[in-house]
């Protein structure tokens, strides 16, 4: 039987602010264990919660950014359940009226666009930590955490693979940093996603049972993560089982998936209108402040850079990945590198490079101007394209530009005729076969003498110059 | 609507109430003459009338972000139970 796919996740990522959601306690991370709680954080009996306006903001930010409605009037909820990270015994949360309702987001996966829509986003803190190490008897808790404001952004179920799901997380993930609601440490907790799955038989309407995989930090986790879970849930139904709906843990060791509570003893939050928090009422005014003062957003970057620059779809999209790399990219076509070749070099060598060494484009150590210094080199033919890797290499280790190692290492291409004709001769008479190849009409065999050539010059001839040559010669 | 002796003793374990079994019989009838009040609320036409969700007419009062909160961990876990390495202790939690 075929099988289809079917995937929700919900993504909570922790807003940007100095303060927590309700209290004025600082949200950096890293602290002592329990020096930033206020009374509110603890749960202190008559302790009253009061709202951060920078949170709302930043939710409403994102609202615009995904062309969602933003609620003019939101709820915040009570969300009652007992755990020793949450003193009150509820996480205030919204449920009725969230937020944010409604947008989407556009995926691409194999070069084909797909639009997933959003149900909502909503305001909600998050809980304490809980240490279980280190200590001599029972479990420790962190209040540090509790009350950080989080986005609880959840989309609707339309991802069909784990590639469109991975797609989807990158492309949240992406816009929530770029428009800066969200500083992206995923290492840190900052952007923990949901996953719901379930399976059914390719062209059934209704939907199979759902589990859902609890808190995933990782990209690579969740492709692994659904991977083990439709395995898993197959080879049940396959086996004559059922799928019952439960929360399940990933274990990135073992690469499976594993029930943490079934529905028999699923929380039961009796959601209700917290008496404390009147309703959040967002003015017009609030909402057209901030979309005048929204960035330029990567959809419509990627736009203007095939209009502008005329670069393929897909360049485009790479190069807008951060606000960051996006700026690195337009100041090196600004200081006169060609659009396209400005293009390969950012996304082949410069991103390798900082890959390799786990680096951002804003730690490079080669600047866009001198990158675009090495680029025009190449563009009026001083050197060629596989000297300008190697100079790329000292100007990365050197920190000099790229005029100053040509200069220095002797690296000018040769455009001399006289000096590569004399090459291509010694070439010539030590491969009479590849001669009689080309005259018999093997047009390529004079290009496996390309090679010889630049090997015989060092490097310094110009490949089409020699070619050519070669090619008159043999004539 | 009305609630089962099973829907009572979940609802207790739910909110961490120990009930006996006296009690039980006693919390049903109780919550279930809460219940017969909502009905009768319910049984009142409200169409045209926009939800309330909170009991004053007033909206949301924001602050500015700004972190206001000294450290006073000491003051909060002098009253604590049980502390370790600046943690809160607790009887062992495993999910």
């Amino acid at each position: 039987m075929k099988w289809e796919v079917v995937i929700g996740l919900e993504v909570h990522t922790q807003l940007t602010t100095q303060s927590k959601i309700f209290s004025g306690a600082s949200t950096a991370f890293g602290a002592e264990p329990n020096t930033q709680t206020a009374v509110v954080d603890i749960a202190l009996p008559g302790a009253l919660p009061v709202m951060n306006k920078a949170a709302v903001e930043k939710a409403i930010q994102f609202g615009l950014a995904i062309g969602a409605k933003v609620n003019r009037r939101s709820v915040f909820a009570r969300k009652n359940y007992f755990y020793p990270d949450l003193p009150k015994g509820y996480q205030i949360s919204q449920f009725e009226l969230p937020v944010v309702e409604g947008g989407a987001i556009t995926i691409n996966v194999d070069g084909v666009d797909k639009v997933i829509n959003l149900t909502r986003a909503h305001l909600e803190e998050d809980a304490g930590k809980s240490v279980h190490e280190g200590l001599h008897d029972g479990t420790g808790i962190d209040l540090n955490r509790a009350g950080t404001p989080l986005l609880e952004i959840v989309s609707e179920p339309e991802m069909r693979s784990a590639a469109e799901a991975v797609a989807y997380a990158k492309a949240l993930y992406s816009l929530v940093t770029w428009i800066g609601i969200c500083d992206g440490n995923m290492q840190e907790g900052s952007f923990r996603c949901d996953v719901n799955v379930s399976v059914r038989p390719q062209g059934q309407a209704e939907f199979g049972t759902r589990r859902e995989i609890k808190n995933l930090n990782s990209f690579k986790f969740i492709e692994q993560a659904i991977a083990a879970e439709v395995r898993y849930q197959i080879e049940l139904i396959e086996d004559g089982g059922k799928v019952q709906q439960a929360t399940v843990l990933f274990n990135p060791d073992t690469g499976e998936t594993r029930a943490m509570r079934s529905k028999e003893d699923a929380h039961d939050y009796r959601y209700f209108p917290d008496p404390d928090l009147p309703p959040l009422v967002i003015g017009e005014d609030w909402i057209e402040r901030v979309r005048s003062a929204l960035p330029e957003l990567p959809a419509t970057m990627q736009t203007r850079f095939v209009g502008v620059y005329g670069i393929p779809a897909y360049d485009a999209v790479t190069l807008t990945a951060s606000k960051a790399l996006a700026a690195y990219y337009e100041a090196t076509v600004a200081a006169g590198a060609d659009a396209k070749l400005a293009s390969n070099w950012i996304m082949g060598d410069i991103s390798a490079t900082l890959n390799r060494e786990e680096k951002d484009i804003s730690a490079s150590p080669v600047s866009s101007e001198a990158l675009a210094g090495l680029i025009k080199r190449v563009m009026d033919s001083t050197i060629n394209n596989k000297t300008a890797k190697d100079v790329l290499r000292k100007m990365w280790d050197e920190g000099l530009a790229a005029d100053a190692i040509i200069e220095r290492d002797g690296l000018k291409q040769e455009t001399d005729t006289g000096a590569i004709e004399a090459i291509v001769d010694a070439v010539l008479a030590a491969n009479p076969k590849a001669i009689e190849e080309y005259r018999s009409g093997k047009e390529k065999a004079l290009n496996a003498l390309v090679g010889q050539v630049m090997k015989g010059s060092g490097g310094k001839a110009n490949p089409a110059m020699a070619l050519e040559l070669l090619k008159k010669k043999v004539g | 609507m009305s609630l089962s002796l099973d829907d009572v003793k979940r609802i207790a374990r739910l909110a961490r109430i120990a009930v006996t079994d006296d009690e039980l019989a006693a919390s049903q009838t109780q919550l279930n003459r809460i219940l017969t009040l909502i009905d009768e609320m319910r049984a009142v036409d409200t169409t045209g009338i926009a939800p309330m969700s909170h009991a004053q007419d007033m909206q949301l009062r924001l602050r500015d972000d700004a972190v206001t909160a000294a450290d006073r961990r000491d003051a909060f876990q002098a009253v604590a139970p049980a502390v370790e390495n600046g943690l809160y202790l607790v009887p062992r939690v495993i999910e």
